[in-house]
């Protein structure tokens, strides 16, 4: 894997554009959490994301590079977009933002940089990998995936399984804990249960015993 | 390196010109339809000119910004709901050996760089300093969330099918007997992608008669056409797909591949227009049912069916 390290006084092109992005990547990062237009840190988020995927993209990871793309901006963004402008987005200003934790936070993600870069650091000191188009294809990570990292990849999925459940039942009001009432089947043809999504009755008034 | 040129030279007439193919075919599709003769004068022949004039007519008209927009993301939501869609075309293959870059993964790129688009409309909506287009933009938003799903779903039992996800690769891996095999997915990406382009008769977020078109209530001028280049922009766009993914691209007898993928597309894209014209505008709610109880349900069937099939035989 490693092999004899270049000098660092001549950069190839590709890593002049990798540190730009990465400059771009971290530049935006830090006005989604200094700016204070809810919707614009929003935005600034999808320039981040696709910051990322540009260093993903320098780095031959093609794949991970296109599925930043399509679940960070794509979905992602636009599921947290719809949640600001279902509760509140002012244009403009807004002044009440700030909770006073700001030193705190400061520390925080701080620290947690500094961890991050000493292990990166300590683990790779001066390793140096050559970089061949195509080793981030598709075909490249579904082998690497289903035949080496097969365990991690089913723990994930059940991990994912157990989140939509909970989704499920989390938005499902008709499904009580263990003391409530009943389960279903309250009225006379059980249709309650179905009926009405979203904007059912509350979850004690169903039973009716 | 002019081999290069003169691809992304084409790439670019394309881009320009079926847009605008696409509108005019729309105008007098339309009118016959509803026993009307739609544009008749500008240009002398059957009103072939008309959306030059209103182009023209669009480069005159005021640019307003509303006082109360946040004006950078205003000014600059258009541009974002326009150019992935031309960003897009650079992947999809016209006919055997002529397709702008050849991309190893060039369906997630495509499928990828689409859902942008929406953010334009998000974005237009928010900073229009208007209900109807804040509206109109959270509908845009719950529309995109929903259908992403079906149509990433059916996109993929097609790169099942041909084991690659290179969209060169799928056409050329296509048999005739995809046809029926692919069916149900195809349908389901195709009525995905008009609701994610928000066309009649998944236009609610725009619908003119409630929310006076919600995200571009406030837009005039060139911005407004930009906002309507990127509709027909995105009908080329999603025929285009189709075409490339379910119907076979290039392949078919006597005439030369270009012309049957151009003549799939105008196929579908007509479908498109017909579609507006016949159904009408579907709930709110109606909308996430299809979307959740119909189409991805189906979406997952195909995926099944294709596996079966793809390890039996």
């Amino acid at each position: 894997m490693t092999e004899a390290m270049p000098s660092y006084l001549s950069p190839t092109g590709q890593e002049i554009i990798f540190l730009l992005l990465g400059a771009v990547a971290v530049g935006s990062a830090l006005l989604v959490v200094t700016t204070r237009q809810l919707v614009h840190a929003a935005l600034w988020l999808v320039v981040t994301f696709g910051a990322l995927a540009g260093c993903y993209l320098v780095l031959t990871a093609e794949f991970v590079a296109w599925v930043q793309v399509l679940i960070y901006v794509g979905a992602v963004i636009v599921l947290l977009l719809f949640g600001i402008m279902l509760t509140r987005a002012p244009i403009g200003r807004s002044t009440d933002l700030d909770s006073g934790n700001r030193p705190a936070a400061v520390v925080v993600a701080l620290a947690t940089a500094a961890i991050l870069v000493t292990v990166v650091i300590d683990g790779f000191r001066m390793a140096y990998t050559p970089l061949t188009p195509g080793q981030g294809g598709a075909a490249e990570l579904g082998g690497s995936i289903f035949s080496t990292w097969v365990l991690p990849f089913e723990a994930l999925s059940v991990l994912l399984l157990a989140a939509l459940i909970g989704a499920i039942v989390l938005s499902r009001t008709d499904i009580t804990g263990a003391n409530g009432t009943n389960q279903r089947g309250d009225g006379p043809n059980g249709l309650s249960r179905t009926d009405t999504p979203g904007g059912g009755s509350p979850p004690d008034q169903t039973g009716g015993h | 390196m002019l081999d290069v040129v003169l691809r992304f030279a084409v790439i670019l007439a394309i881009f320009l010109v079926l847009p605008l193919i696409v509108g005019q075919t729309e105008h007098k599709v339309m009118a016959h339809m509803q026993s009307r003769l739609g544009p008749m004068y500008a240009g002398g022949f059957h009103g072939w000119a008309q959306l030059i004039a209103d182009g023209v007519k669009f480069m005159q008209k005021e640019d307003v910004i509303p006082a109360a927009a946040d004006r950078r993301i205003f000014m600059i939501a258009p541009g974002v709901a326009l150019v992935p869609y031309l960003v897009v075309l650079i992947a999809l293959p016209v006919d055997d050996g002529f397709v702008g870059v050849d991309l190893e993964l060039g369906l997630f790129f495509v499928l990828a760089v689409m859902g942008i688009g929406v953010l334009g409309a998000i974005m237009a909506g928010w900073a229009s300093a208007n209900k109807y287009s804040v509206l109109g933009g959270m509908r845009a938003a719950a529309q995109l969330v929903s259908y992403e799903l079906p149509l990433v779903l059916a996109a993929s039992s097609v790169a099942m099918a041909a084991g690659t996800l290179s969209l060169p690769g799928i056409v050329e891996a296509w048999q005739w007997w995809w046809l029926p095999w692919q069916a149900i997915g195809g349908v389901v990406f195709f009525m995905a992608g008009l609701a994610e382009l928000r066309r009649p008769p998944f236009d609610m977020p725009i619908a003119e008669s409630e929310i006076i078109m919600g995200p571009m209530t406030e837009y005039t001028g060139m911005r407004f056409a930009l906002f309507m280049l990127a509709e027909y922009a995105g009908i080329v766009v999603l025929s285009f797909l189709t075409t490339v993914l379910f119907l076979g691209g290039w392949h078919g007898p006597l005439l030369p591949g270009w012309l049957w993928t151009l003549a799939k597309v105008f196929l579908l894209a007509f479908v498109v227009i017909w579609v507006r014209v016949s159904f009408p505008r579907l709930r709110e709610d109606q909308l996430q049912k299809l979307a959740w109880a119909g189409l991805v349900p189906l979406a997952l069937v195909q995926l099944a069916l294709t596996g079966v099939v793809k390890v039996l035989t």
